[in-house]
């Protein structure tokens, strides 16, 4: 009984989040008004995010067989809680000038962030697969969500097929690891690893971690798995553009990088040699590819395949800094880019068929809207890691562990492609302070919800300076998110 | 304190103009604070020229006698600390940082009329970047202000930039600018993060702090490595070929009073930074790089005078001089003689202040010509008030005659690495002949020649001319009394030739 209960409270946060999406069903039903849900929303999303504070002293509790709550989960729960409060508040802005039913965008934003946190917490296989695809079934309908612009159709088609084919790879990766060991759980993968390495399992194991890793690398698009992404990026409405950059990235590292702490089926000398070789490719071709974009949302796009690519650093390093850094990446990651999307959001609000995210957009944007430009400013120079900002304590903390696990060609492999980085980055900060031109598109200024959105944008802003400048509490914050390994 | 003072102040500055003129653009308040804050820096600097203790230390210690220092713990899980240190050689480059401060403020007073504040702004921060990087020994902090500086800088070129020849010449600029510096202090981040770890590995401690990792003693390979990732941040920045292909098109198109080339690029941040950390930290590395570095700095003196005799834009000319320059301040660090260190020294402050004011000169030459090309120009000489008089002095400081600081600085090293390498000080000189004839090719191509009209155009403004009396005075003093920079750096050249001799002696043994 007590152990029941005590799962229970392990689940409080995801309680909290279900709880949400029927309240918003509810008052769906009662009287149609973005406002409300958008406030049960919020509430909601606050309330999952304040019982996170108070899980910390009871972490780690195992809930089921599915999912473990170790303070690892907890650190990347509220990540993604917070990247999908302020996903929904760009939202509100946005979806002002959609004509037609503007709440179910909040329903399935919520789904998709349970879907994300079950990810998260997963340490066996039905409860990845459950996640995944909680995660990305919302994500469709999100992205079509303006279903009347042809390329926000386009993009969801797209990935919606893509992810088919990748969730079909998932499955048969399981399928295979099953067949070989028995086992379902991370953990136990590796005893059964143990015992059967060197036998003619051993290469069955190795197919199924190939398969299971194409589809993780799908999701996060790496390459060779990233030409979905900038279609979708720049299709998706802008507000969806941030939740796909922030929350589906986020949680399927965090799931990718329990994986392979905790079963040591991974542990394959060629297997993390290509690792490392994606990752490279990636951090060139992501960012080789951004160079010659016009559109700021296919600059992010491109610009997100590097990013990860730095990531995969931190696995392929398997150091004991590694989760440390994965943690303060992917959380400084997040912050910029919802600040990012965030002002691409806050600029074509409210929605009105095409969102302004071509370069010229931006130009003279501080003599318009002073705030926006200098956040953006300070986004862009954090997504080129430039130090006083927090996306250069993220890139220090990869570039260590690379240094510190010798791993010479990976650090040269980031150094060049920040080098290459810069370039697109400082386009578009530098457009932001030339002449505006007459033939801008008009800013609106009073859109419903308008000042929370920007209100989320300065409080990032803020939040990537201060980090910047005194990024203690961070790194504490990661240090303690520890991977629970079941004994 | 003081060091917090020095440091802060021209960050503050920086945004109080920012915020007065977007209250009221069209005041000269902005400029005002801009030059109070670099005064405020300049004249606590000044009392401790005075009043500080520089002299020898009657011991040799292994870590430096910082005369001021400062300490508060910044992050630390990773042992980094807010670490701020003064000594001989940090004071010199601090005032040389605030003079030309001050000068680029009062040079861009009448050509700068957009943004006044955001323009002011970025400029402190700049030299405020700058100041952080002379007093920063946490070598986290240190890079930190590296890269700091940069973005300001960067905004200066991009958004003030000259453009003459074509549009969108100087935002290509700064990207290159930017590209190029960013990418080789990641280059620096990681040798800095190689040395960290390895002293971890080595002690177990983790810290950034420089007066330990001076005790690392990373040799053979790896240390070679590390010493490179420094040596070519610090390369690039200087610069010194092959790194050199930024700096001309940067400096042709940074806004044309050359307020930034003074702030951010004169300062000579990188032969701070190879004095203040390649050879202590690699000394056993640099004795083996030597030939090459010296190699490149004959070759950076060779290519920059033959590359300014070719050029026609004036700017153009005076940046491949500094191009020469740096290849005589190359030379003297990797000699690594106290004579020659010392040399280095006063060769930086006087290529500084020499390049400054002719950098000044085509700025005050361009309002009243609209060109900088040399081929328009000619025959300006007793048409301009005292104008061609200022550029005479300044043309002869930069071959290096004598009475002036740039001679100083040329002998001291030559002299300094003749006991060590005299055939590389026999071709080294060559170089000074060169730099004769491109300096005089400018002299002649503008102020001499047929005058192409009679009537006389605008005379120097009293501001105009306070400026260049201020530099003049600063040449002839170091020139003439070479002690008064000479006796402050004394203990910090003294410590770095120790331990670059140590490193000689190890190097030899080594092989």
């Amino acid at each position: 009984m007590n152990d029941t209960w005590n799962q229970v409270l392990g689940a409080l946060p995801t309680i909290f989040v279900a709880i949400t999406i029927l309240a918003q069903f509810l008052a769906v039903t009662i009287k149609r008004d973005p406002r409300v849900t958008h406030a049960v929303t919020v509430v909601g999303l606050n309330l999952s995010l304040l019982s996170l504070i108070g899980l910390v002293a009871f972490a780690p509790i195992a809930v089921g067989p599915l999912f473990e709550v170790d303070p690892y989960a907890l650190f990347f729960w509220a990540v993604v809680l917070i990247a999908g409060l302020a996903g929904s508040t760009f939202a509100r802005p946005y979806l002002a000038g959609f004509e037609d039913r503007r709440d179910e965008f909040y329903i399935l934003l919520v789904t998709s962030v349970l879907g994300a946190m079950a990810l998260i917490a997963s340490r066996h296989f039905a409860g990845l697969f459950i996640g995944l695809e909680l995660l990305s079934i919302p994500l469709y309908g999100m992205i079509a969500y303006t279903f009347r612009t042809r390329a926000a159709l386009e993009a969801a088609f797209k990935y919606l097929i893509l992810s088919g084919a990748a969730s079909a790879f998932l499955l048969f990766g399981m399928a295979l690891l099953y067949a070989a060991s028995g086992q379902l759980t991370y953990h136990s993968l590796s005893v059964a690893a143990a015992a059967g390495l060197g036998t003619s399992s051993d290469a069955w194991l190795l197919m199924g971690v190939g398969m299971m890793l194409v589809a993780l690398m799908f999701k996060l698009s790496l390459v060779p798995f990233h030409i979905w992404t900038p279609d979708v990026y720049e299709g998706a409405p802008a507000p969806v553009g941030a939740f796909l950059a922030t929350v589906s990235k986020t949680a399927v590292f965090a799931v990718l990088l329990r994986f392979f702490v905790v079963s040591p089926v991974t542990d394959n000398t060629w297997l993390i040699f290509l690792i490392g070789v994606i990752a490279v490719v990636s951090m060139l071709v992501g960012n080789l590819l951004a160079l010659r974009q016009d559109n700021v949302k296919r600059i992010l796009g491109y610009s997100s395949i590097a990013h990860i690519g730095y990531l995969m650093t931190a696995i392929v390093a398997g150091a004991p800094l590694s989760i440390e850094a994965v943690a303060i990446y992917l959380a400084t990651y997040v912050g910029t880019s919802l600040g990012a999307f965030g002002v691409v959001a806050l600029v074509s609000s409210p929605f009105s068929g095409k969102d302004a995210a071509h370069i010229d957009h931006f130009r003279g944007l501080y003599y318009k809207r002073p705030v926006l430009a200098v956040s953006m400013a300070l986004m862009m120079l954090s997504l080129a890691g430039i130090p006083l900002t927090m996306g250069f304590i993220g890139k220090f903390f990869i570039l260590s562990v690379a240094m510190a696990s010798g791993l010479w060609w990976l650090a040269g492999a980031i150094i060049i492609g920040s080098g290459i980085a810069l370039f697109y980055y400082l386009r578009v900060m530098a457009v932001l302070f030339m002449d505006r031109p007459a033939s801008a598109r008009e800013l609106v200024a009073d859109a419903p919800g308008l000042r929370y959105g920007q209100f989320i944008i300065w409080l990032l802003a803020a939040l990537t300076v201060l980090i910047g400048i005194y990024p203690s509490p961070l790194i504490w914050l990661a240090s303690a998110a520890g991977i629970v390994i079941p004994a | 304190m003081l060091l917090c003072w020095l440091l802060f102040i021209p960050f503050i500055g920086g945004l109080a103009c920012w915020f007065v003129s977007r209250r009221n653009p069209d005041s000269n308040a902005a400029r005002w604070i801009a030059l109070a804050s670099m005064a405020l820096v300049f004249l606590p600097a000044l009392s401790l020229w005075f009043g500080g203790d520089f002299s020898l230390p009657s011991h040799l210690s292994a870590s430096p006698d910082w005369n001021r220092e400062l300490s508060v713990p910044w992050i630390q899980q990773f042992g980094i600390a807010f670490h701020l240190g003064l000594d001989g050689l940090s004071l010199i480059m601090v005032m040389l940082a605030s003079v030309l401060g001050m000068l680029a403020i009062a040079a861009s007073w009448s050509s700068v009329r957009s943004r006044v504040g955001l323009f002011h702004a970025n400029l402190l921060w700049t030299l405020g970047g700058v100041i952080g990087i002379f007093l920063a020994i946490d070598l986290f902090l240190y890079f930190f202000f590296w890269e700091l500086m940069l973005i300001p800088m960067y905004f200066l070129i991009a958004l003030w930039g000259h453009e003459e020849y074509d549009r969108g010449a100087h935002m290509r600029a700064a990207i290159k600018f930017f590209i190029y510096t960013q990418t080789s202090g990641l280059l620096m981040l990681a040798a800095i993060l190689g040395l960290v770890f390895a002293y971890y590995s080595e002690t177990g401690i983790l810290t950034f702090d420089y007066n330990q990792l001076l005790g690392a003693h990373v040799s053979g390979t790896f240390g070679f490595v590390l010493m490179l990732g420094f040596f070519i941040a610090f390369a690039v920045k200087l610069p010194s070929v092959p790194f050199h292909g930024w700096l001309a098109d940067t400096q042709a198109n940074s806004p044309s009073s050359g307020a930034a080339d003074l702030s951010g690029i004169l300062v000579k941040t990188a032969a701070y930074g190879l004095l203040r950390f390649t050879l202590p930290l690699f000394p056993e590395a640099s004795a083996q790089f030597a030939p090459f570095a010296i190699a490149l700095g004959l070759i950076s003196i060779y290519y920059g005078a033959v590359m300014a005799f070719a050029q026609n834009d004036m700017k153009r000319l005076i940046s491949y001089s500094s191009i020469s320059h740096m290849g005589f301040v190359m030379i003297g660090l990797y000699a690594g003689t106290f004579l020659a260190l010392q040399g280095v020294i006063v060769q930086v402050v006087a290529s500084a202040i020499s390049t400054a004011a002719l950098f000044i000169l085509a700025g005050q030459l361009y309002e009243r010509m609209g060109t900088r090309d040399m081929r328009q120009l000619g025959g300006l000489f007793g048409r301009l008030g005292a104008l061609p008089g200022f550029a005479l002095i300044f043309v002869v400081a930069s071959l290096g005659m004598p009475a002036t600081a740039n001679f100083i600085g040329e002998f001291l090293i030559l002299f300094g690495a003749f006991s060590v390498m005299p055939w590389v000080v026999v071709v080294a000189s060559g170089g000074m002949i060169l730099a004769a004839v491109y300096a005089l090719y400018l002299m002649h191509r503008v102020y001499w020649g047929t005058p192409q009209g009679q009537e006389t155009i605008a005379r120097m403004r009293a501001r105009e001319y306070a400026i260049m009396m201020a530099l003049v005075v600063i040449t002839l003093i170091v020139g003439l009394f070479p002690n008064t920079v000479l006796s402050v750096t004394q203990g910090t050249m003294n410590d770095i030739s120790h331990w670059f001799a140590a490193g000689v002696i190890a190097a030899s043994q080594a092989s």
